[in-house]
């Protein structure tokens, strides 16, 4: 495909970080020399602007409704993803965590930023900080009350430090007052932050009589 | 300073989130070509994160952690000269 | 693979010269294989531009918190979990 896109030099922005001009003209130069092409950029691009958390919640949805389907996702999240025709994303294993009435799970790459964002989109600022990467392993429970999270007295906390390539989904307990809710409806209530281990999911809106 | 797990800290978590800039954006989608083309590879991204002194690695933005290590790989690797970048900004 | 589910494993306490994934805080540490996974290759070579072959093995590995953090300051039954490649792992007593 020819590529009639003028080569701008780049604009540097006084409002933007000074990174942002060096990124651009990385990005000039890597094309001129024939090393990556636009498409590659753009391709690329379209994909991360197109990861939301919407597909994590609706594996999670589709496990509450469907206990075969959970036991499937429980055995291979990654296969169970490309069941329900969404992306799991580059990363060869993708594990989901099941939280239940007595263990709850919390999820952390320590070392870096690991984050499954096919199904959840970008990962916050947060849990990219420095604070979080070094809090969630040594006093997670701390962590959760920052986020307003307080778990019963006899719930397990399992924090687990996403270090080498399998990235983790944290599957979030059913709220109650869910049970006639239909599967869509279920998605709605699932939250990133819940699939990350940060918060539960949303309780279902009360019913006006 | 990239092993961070237990690092001491009273450092409150600071939950605003931003959306990502056109050129962060493009940060990660340089990197994902680069991958593609087997110009750079995951693990050097990491190894050239963990490479920055250690003021420059905490005052550092995600992104910007990604731009000093593509520029330390790929100069490594001859693929960018030294102040070729500077060169190209000074246009 | 050398490990089980269930086995009891020591994470190597040794230094590492260059990248490599396993977190300061659970070298020298006795954990269980929570989960074995498949080979993966080498982020220790790979980083350096090899090509990280031969794979190897990881596995999920399952720590009491309180064997990891001298003031551990949640429950007794909290765990925390982390993904350790082979050539770190050393049977335990």
């Amino acid at each position: 495909m020819n590529d009639h896109d003028h080569s701008h030099a780049p604009i540097i922005n006084g409002d933007e970080p000074t990174a942002a001009a060096r990124v651009r003209a990385l990005q000039e130069l890597l094309v001129e020399k024939g090393l990556i092409g636009r498409d590659d950029v753009r391709q690329r691009i379209d994909w991360l602007v197109s990861r939301s958390p919407a597909d994590g919640a609706r594996l999670v949805a589709r496990a509450w409704v469907d206990p075969e389907f959970k036991e499937r996702l429980l055995a291979d999240a990654r296969a169970a993803a490309l069941e329900l025709g969404l992306d799991p994303g580059p990363s060869p294993v993708v594990v989901a965590l099941e939280n239940t009435p007595t263990v709850h799970h919390m999820v952390v790459c320590t070392l870096c930023s690991c984050y499954p964002k096919a199904l959840l989109g970008p990962p916050p600022d947060w849990y990219k900080s420095l604070p979080y990467r070094s809090r969630a392993v040594a006093d997670p429970r701390g962590v959760l009350s920052e986020f307003g999270v307080e778990l019963e007295d006899d719930v397990e906390l399992r924090v687990v430090d996403s270090t080498a390539d399998i990235r983790y989904v944290v599957i979030p307990r059913r709220p109650a007052g869910s049970a006639a809710m239909s599967e869509e409806e279920l998605a709605a209530l699932v939250t990133r932050d819940s699939m990350i281990g940060v918060a539960q999911s949303s309780a279902p809106a009360p019913v006006v009589s | 300073m990239h092993d961070r797990g237990g690092w001491p800290t009273d450092a409150p978590i600071d939950r605003s989130e931003h959306e990502l800039a056109d050129w962060e954006l493009l940060m990660d989608a340089l990197v994902g070509a680069l991958g593609r083309r087997r110009l750079m590879n995951v693990d050097e991204l990491r190894r050239g994160i963990e490479s920055m002194p250690a003021g420059e690695y905490e005052r550092a933005s995600y992104y910007e952690r990604w731009l000093y290590s593509v520029e330390t790989v790929l100069g490594e690797k001859g693929v960018l000269a030294a102040g070729e970048l500077e060169g190209r900004l000074a246009r | 693979m050398r490990y089980r589910p269930g086995q009891r494993v020591q994470v190597a306490a040794r230094l590492h010269e260059g990248h490599q994934r396993t977190p300061g805080y659970v070298k020298g540490k006795i954990g269980t294989i929570e989960r074995v996974h498949e080979s993966f290759t080498n982020p220790e070579t790979r980083a350096y531009g090899a090509d990280g072959l031969p794979q190897q093995p990881l596995y999920l590995i399952g720590f009491a918190q309180r064997d990891v953090w001298p003031d551990y300051p949640g429950h007794s039954d909290d765990r925390i979990y982390a993904d350790v490649f082979e050539h770190w792992l050393e049977e335990a007593e």
